[in-house]
């Protein structure tokens, strides 16, 4: 799979409460997530989502289970989320809603190009380019498949 | 052989596997998605509703009619399904399968990040998100990958005004918010032995503020007394020679009364170091700190006085408020000024009651103290039970006084 997206810098442990505060979890409308994604980091981050590949800092994810987190931020166009690790359980939840992740210690500058291959694995950004860490074959399924809802739906 | 991870899901660390699940669990804000996730796979059959539960405590009862809409449709499709269900009040899911549900050896998977609280059994208990939760509801599995382990060894005992929390926050300041990342904590040594089952639910509780998919210990004496009273009949699980990536020694007696600063988990400091911090609210409950044990303990240093600030306790499950009224700690409680709340887990994610104003000081008994968590622009402070109570007492971060 491959993407390319303008960078939209953000920092280490961000944690799940801030990609989508509890306050807004309740209700089956995901354009709320869509709207206040990242509010609490930075209101001006929800419009600058649309074709974004994230470059955060250690950790992205952490804290609560919350799927919205991923589901906010693949449903406001952001393309992939690139960060030197990331919390387990938003690991495998973005995967689940299709959403790529990159593993990879990337230097950001805001609203550069970025473009990756996930099958190849490497990330390029500022004309360098970096490898990643593959993901699990099962991962790249589903990723492939679009999200474990369509991979249990078409190739299962 | 091997490390109580690689028993369990019978594998090796780094491997990925396929497992059964002999428990999983969704709350009424994960099983929302889960339940839309489950019918946009096709609405396949239920593979086996005996080991499936569905548990309300986010946001109990409803604030609005949306959330009450939601959890409507989850509560019918639980009755209707024949999932194990339990409604507003029962508690906070990994309370009521704290009690009597889990047992040792088993692999537990619930749709919340504390999960990890079930490892406190020896089982391997993880958080998933809804739609793998989904997934799990059609198959009864999942994938994982065997995490490699990190031993923390215990020897001594607490002293003084220590607790188990505040051995809870110090492991996660020595660890740091990704110091276990995909790893599992195993906590073993002879200290362990004298940690009741409630301390080692706390300990466990914290590990996912570490990153760790797990957090455990081994199933021993305490926890075969504890099961039986549930009716369960189990062994003790022998620590076996094993490869731990890591390892960290722990002596008990020198624990201290700690407070993790806002906005981190792994920023603590000694209690002593913030004495005199004005407080709004004190707020005493959860998945860490809301058991019997610790309502009885904030209870006893209450007792007969005033609280000076408002203070919210909220019983982890019914079970837990049946038996604080039952031994008088309610009363204390209610005549110390006390607000008591549903069991559940009451203002910890700040979609409901108990939230902050806008500058306004909690110090709370909870797990995560991330920014604007408990309402936009409070500031959370987390500390053991026996500190809430000192500091409840005084309107103000204080020591609390040796038991």
């Amino acid at each position: 799979m491959q993407g390319k997206g303008r960078a939209v810098c953000v920092g280490a442990d961000i944690d799940t409460d801030l990609v989508i505060a509890g306050r807004y979890l309740r209700t089956r409308d995901h354009g709320v997530w869509v709207e206040h994604v990242f509010e609490d980091l930075d209101p001006s981050l929800a419009s600058r989502m649309n074709g974004a590949v994230i470059v955060a800092g250690k950790n992205f994810g952490c804290g609560s289970s919350r799927e919205q987190a991923a589901i906010a931020l693949s449903e406001a166009g952001v393309v992939a989320v690139v960060a030197p690790s990331f919390a387990r359980i938003f690991f495998r939840n973005a995967i689940n809603v299709g959403l790529p992740l990159i593993e990879s210690s990337l230097t950001c500058t805001e609203g550069s190009p970025v473009t990756f291959d996930l099958a190849e694995g490497w990330v390029e950004a500022d004309g360098e380019r970096y490898t990643t860490r593959p993901l699990s074959e099962r991962m790249q399924e589903i990723l492939a498949a679009g999200g474990l809802v369509n991979y249990w739906r078409t190739i299962r | 052989m091997g490390t109580l991870s690689e028993r369990i899901l019978h594998g090796t660390a780094g491997e990925y596997v396929d497992r059964a699940v002999d428990r999983a669990y969704v709350h009424d804000g994960t099983g929302v998605l889960t339940l839309e996730a489950w019918k946009s796979m096709g609405e396949r059959r239920i593979q086996d509703a005996t080991h499936l539960h569905v548990l309300f405590d986010h946001i109990v009862p409803a604030n609005n009619s949306t959330t009450a809409t939601l959890q409507h449709e989850l509560r019918e499709f639980a009755r209707s399904s024949f999932l194990h269900f339990s409604d507003i009040g029962g508690g906070i899911c990994h309370q009521i399968m704290s009690e009597g549900i889990v047992l040792p050896g088993e692999v537990i998977v619930g749709a919340d990040s504390h999960s990890c609280t079930l490892g406190a059994f020896g089982a391997f208990a993880t958080g998933v998100g809804a739609t793998d939760m989904a997934a799990i509801w059609m198959t009864g599995g999942t994938w994982f990958r065997v995490p490699e382990s990190i031993g923390i060894h215990l020897s001594g005992t607490l002293s003084g005004a220590a607790e188990a929390k505040d051995l809870a926050l110090t492991y996660v300041s020595r660890l740091g918010m990704d110091g276990a990342s995909y790893q599992a904590l195993e906590f073993t040594g002879e200290g362990t032995a004298v940690l009741p089952m409630d301390d080692r639910l706390t300990i466990c509780n914290l590990a996912v503020e570490t990153g760790a998919k797990a957090g455990m210990f081994y199933a021993d004496d305490v926890t075969v007394g504890y099961l039986a009273m549930a009716g369960h009949t189990v062994k003790p699980q022998e620590p076996e020679p094993c490869r731990y990536i890591r390892e960290l020694d722990f002596d008990l007696s020198d624990i201290v009364p700690v407070i993790a600063m806002p906005p981190r988990v792994d920023t603590v400091k000694p209690v002593h170091d913030l004495a005199g911090l004005p407080l709004d609210q004190v707020f005493v409950g959860t998945c860490t700190n809301g058991r019997y044990t610790d309502l009885a303990r904030f209870a006893r240093i209450v007792k007969g006085r005033n609280v000076a600030v408002r203070t919210i306790v909220v019983p982890a499950s019914r079970e837990v408020l049946r038996k604080a009224i039952r031994t008088g700690v309610l009363a204390e409680l209610v005549d110390a000024g006390c607000t008591i709340g549903t069991p559940g887990c009451g203002p910890c994610l700040g979609a409901h009651m108990g939230v902050l104003g806008e500058g306004e000081v909690c110090l709370s008994t909870a797990n995560r103290n991330f920014k604007n968590r408990m309402g936009v622009g409070g500031e959370i402070y987390l500390s053991s039970v026996a500190t809430a109570a000192a500091s409840a007492l005084e309107g103000e971060i204080t020591e609390p006084e040796v038991a």
